[in-house]
């Protein structure tokens, strides 16, 4: 069903000439997986703790030891950073899920992008402003102990969106990029709650996602959530870390849940290349997938044990640069949700466990269904069509040279990896969403219909 | 013969006294009251900034500045030491690699890790400089040719006056893209944001020197032109030996200004573009956050003032070594 068959091709080709062109050679390595074609890489992230497998496989020689240099460039924003892999000034970069899917599909710049490597689940939060949490508190259940019942709805949210709303006040809230996780999120938390996000309608030209809106969301950059929020431009916002944590640490917001218990274990950034480049480099693209393998074990090897030093390295200026208490915060399995309200949420950031890694053709779907729920996929698309975009994005093929190679020269154990040989790419079906609806990866078309808000099989703007 | 003397001496000493007084004088002037007013300054500022909180903590006084500077420095010198093992594994790995695959030509590359504080001053320093040369180059043989030719002055001026008041920031959205049209090649000399950045310095300094020269060049004495006219020099040479030494004041008054106003942009043009340099370090420790960051985008700021001084001393200097007319140069 998925034809790669190509890129198996020509690094196999590339392989066999270069074990005949070193038979002489000492090093086994060599002869195994070619040199990189290309040695010198610029790689994009955005500040957020989510990209710490680029840092840690360059602080930790990973490239270097994959015949890599590559240099980490810190982008203004997702914009910035995708026009910058389509236009050849970055290799690579840490992107959202759904930048590779929507360039690919043509929503927004149109290119051909892939993602071999998935860089981590969870990670994000929504957090309101303090005086929106005030209003809302009053409609959370609390425990013993007087403080509130985790994970919060947005039932709780919407009688202060319904009060705005008759006072004729817009609801505005904050999130990273169109297609990203968080806008999804944001919209799936929102919507489970009965408040409506918004509508796309790309085919009229309308890209601001607020026909029908009560709640409206609008795009700002992650770094700069904070400052927006304090500004009162927005009264909520979702980000990944530290932003969330940020906002408790300045004393200008709550985070009122994780996107870990909106959809337990959701994939969350991926990385981008363009299927030019993979095709150009086949060698290049497998060892820099290999090097991020590694940083993604180290990262969660050993119960989180390297999470501190991982830490202190995001903590420079020229990573993520915010104060090491403030990473630390969500790095090190706890969330601070109100100041002082601590508690444990061991999986909030994985790099590797569960099989972060592997870039599963159900979570490329589950995006795309999102995209068709929100209008932003204007027409009904058969199931074949959701499966056949998500192969010519999402390519496990890649990453199972890598890490069986990886696995070959005794470098990593094969026990955190799935079975390559009966692996198919999707998940069995998920239950752990906020509102209890099930997704089977293979039936998107049958997904879409479950929800209550949102566009459905035969709706159109 | 003796009271010759004692009055020598006592003139000499009346002069001594003299002299010291003014000396002492000059001292106050030049020394202690600047040094006043830098203290109570200081004061001031230190009192304010403990009044001013943010919700990055309080805003950085002159302690918390001189600490940066500091910790910036010790920053630099660590990554120079990272710099140096990056190397080191490097060549091993060049001569691994070769031992194992003759065929393979061994390059050094460029350190990869950051840039620090140290090398951003530099980076900036080398665009206000190329794009400052660059315009220069541009506006001085256009400002004579407009100051010589009224003809030429009636044709261009509503384009200059029309293009001068334009913040060249607005420019570069427009330099970015013909820059990535027209700048491929697959391994470019200089980087795309070095460009960037340059075009935009050299925009805004063409006119004030274009001006400035033109005006310079037009306003030269009569009575020299008809020196010029009698000799029946040349036209290049009635340039080079009449109209250049006539109008360098002119001339090095608009490179000042301009100079002034390039450093000032090439800030904002980082800042807006993420090029490298002084603008993006303020960008990226104000994306940053840290509890650090507000003292470090202090610690930029007393930089780039302090550099744009010494941009500023460097070209009145210039301006007084070529000048003819040494009185017309002051301050």
């Amino acid at each position: 069903m998925f034809p790669h068959s190509e890129f198996i091709q020509s690094a196999a080709r590339k392989v066999c000439a270069l074990a005949i062109a070193a038979v002489v050679s000492t090093s086994v390595f060599a002869a195994e997986l070619g040199y990189p074609e290309k040695e010198e890489l610029t790689f994009g992230f955005i500040k957020l703790t989510d990209m710490a497998p680029i840092a840690i496989a360059y602080e930790n020689g990973y490239f270097e030891d994959e015949g890599l240099y590559v240099t980490i460039e810190a982008q203004a924003n997702w914009k910035v950073l995708l026009d910058g892999v389509i236009d050849g000034r970055l290799d690579g970069a840490h992107m959202l899920a759904g930048q590779p899917l929507a360039a690919t599909i043509g929503y927004g710049t149109e290119a051909h992008i892939i993602t071999p490597f998935s860089m981590d689940l969870n990670g994000n939060g929504i957090t309101v402003s303090n005086d929106i949490w005030e209003q809302m508190k009053v409609n959370v259940p609390k425990m013993d102990d007087g403080r509130p019942v985790h994970p919060i709805k947005a039932d709780a949210l919407k009688p202060v969106v319904d009060a705005y709303r008759e006072e004729g006040k817009p609801f505005n809230m904050g999130m990273v990029f169109p297609v990203s996780t968080h806008n999804y999120e944001l919209r799936y938390w929102l919507a489970a709650g009965g408040i409506h996000p918004g509508f796309y309608a790309p085919h009229k030209g309308d890209t601001s996602g607020q026909i029908e809106a009560e709640a409206l969301l609008s795009v700002t950059p992650p770094p700069q959530m904070p400052a927006t929020l304090e500004a009162g431009t927005i009264y909520g916002y979702c980000v990944g870390e530290p932003w969330n944590q940020q906002a408790v640490f300045k004393g200008i917001g709550v985070p009122v849940i994780t996107d870990y218990e909106i959809w337990k274990d959701n994939p969350e950034k991926v990385f981008g290349i363009t299927a030019e480049f993979a095709e150009k480099y086949p060698n290049t693209t497998v060892r820099l997938v290999r090097a991020m393998i590694r940083a993604a074990i180290w990262l969660d090897e050993n119960d989180n044990a390297n999470r501190p030093a991982a830490v202190k390295i995001l903590s420079q200026s020229n990573y993520v640069g915010a104060d090491y208490d403030v990473i630390a915060n969500s790095m090190t399995g706890t969330f601070e949700y109100e100041k002082g309200d601590k508690r444990s949420v061991p999986d909030f950031n994985v790099f590797f466990r569960y099989n972060a890694t592997y870039p599963y053709y159900s979570d490329a779907i589950w995006y795309l269904t999102q995209m068709r729920r929100w209008g932003q996929i204007s027409e009904d698309k058969s199931d074949d069509w959701y499966k056949d975009t998500a192969a010519k994005v999402y390519r496990p093929d890649i990453y199972t040279v890598a890490a069986k190679s990886l696995i070959d020269e005794g470098i990593v154990d094969p026990a955190g990896f799935p079975n390559f040989d009966t692996e198919t790419g999707f998940k069995p079906e998920q239950t752990t969403f906020i509102d209890g609806i099930t997704y089977d990866g293979t039936k998107p078309n049958e997904y879409i219909d479950k929800f209550p808000i949102g566009l459905k099989n035969g709706d159109s703007i | 013969m003796a009271t010759t003397s004692i009055a020598e001496k006592s003139s000499a000493q009346l002069d001594l006294q003299d002299r010291l007084k003014r000396y002492l004088t000059a001292a106050t002037q030049y020394v202690a009251v600047p040094i006043v007013g830098i203290l109570v300054f200081m004061m001031l500022w230190s009192a304010a900034a403990k009044n001013i909180e943010t919700s990055l903590g309080n805003f950085p006084g002159p302690a918390a500045v001189i600490e940066q500077f500091g910790s910036l420095y010790e920053e630099h010198k660590a990554e120079r030491e990272k710099e140096g093992a990056f190397y080191e594994r490097q060549e091993k790995r060049n001569a691994e690699r070769v031992a194992a695959d003759p065929t393979y030509e061994a390059r050094v590359r460029p350190y990869t890790g950051k840039e620090t504080f140290l090398d951003q001053i530099f980076t900036s320093l080398k665009t206000v400089m190329a794009g400052f040369l660059a315009a220069a180059a541009i506006a001085v043989p256009l400002g004579i040719a407009i100051g010589l030719s009224k003809t030429l002055n009636t044709a261009v001026n509503p384009i200059i006056q029309i293009f001068k008041p334009v913040s060249p920031l607005a420019w570069l959205p427009l330099v970015t893209m013909v820059v990535s049209a027209l700048y491929v090649t697959p391994d470019p000399v200089v980087p795309k944001a070095f460009i960037n950045s340059m075009i935009t310095v050299t925009l805004c300094c063409l006119w004030p020197m274009v001006i400035n020269t033109a005006v310079g060049v037009a306003s030269i004495d009569s009575d020299l032109v008809n020196v010029s006219k009698v000799l029946r020099l040349p036209a290049l040479k009635h340039v080079q030996k009449i109209v250049l030494p006539a109008s360098v004041p002119m001339i090095f008054t608009g490179m000042r200004l301009s100079l002034g106003i390039a450093w000032m942009v090439l800030i904002a043009a980082e800042m807006l573009a993420q090029n490298p340099g002084l603008g993006k370090f303020v960008w990226d420790e104000f994306q940053n956050g840290s509890s650090n960051s507000l003292a470090r985008i202090m610690t930029a700021i007393l930089t780039i003032g302090f550099i744009g001084f010494l941009l500023d001393r460097a070209m009145l200097e210039i301006q007084k070594f070529v000048s003819w007319d040494k009185a017309s140069v002051s301050r």
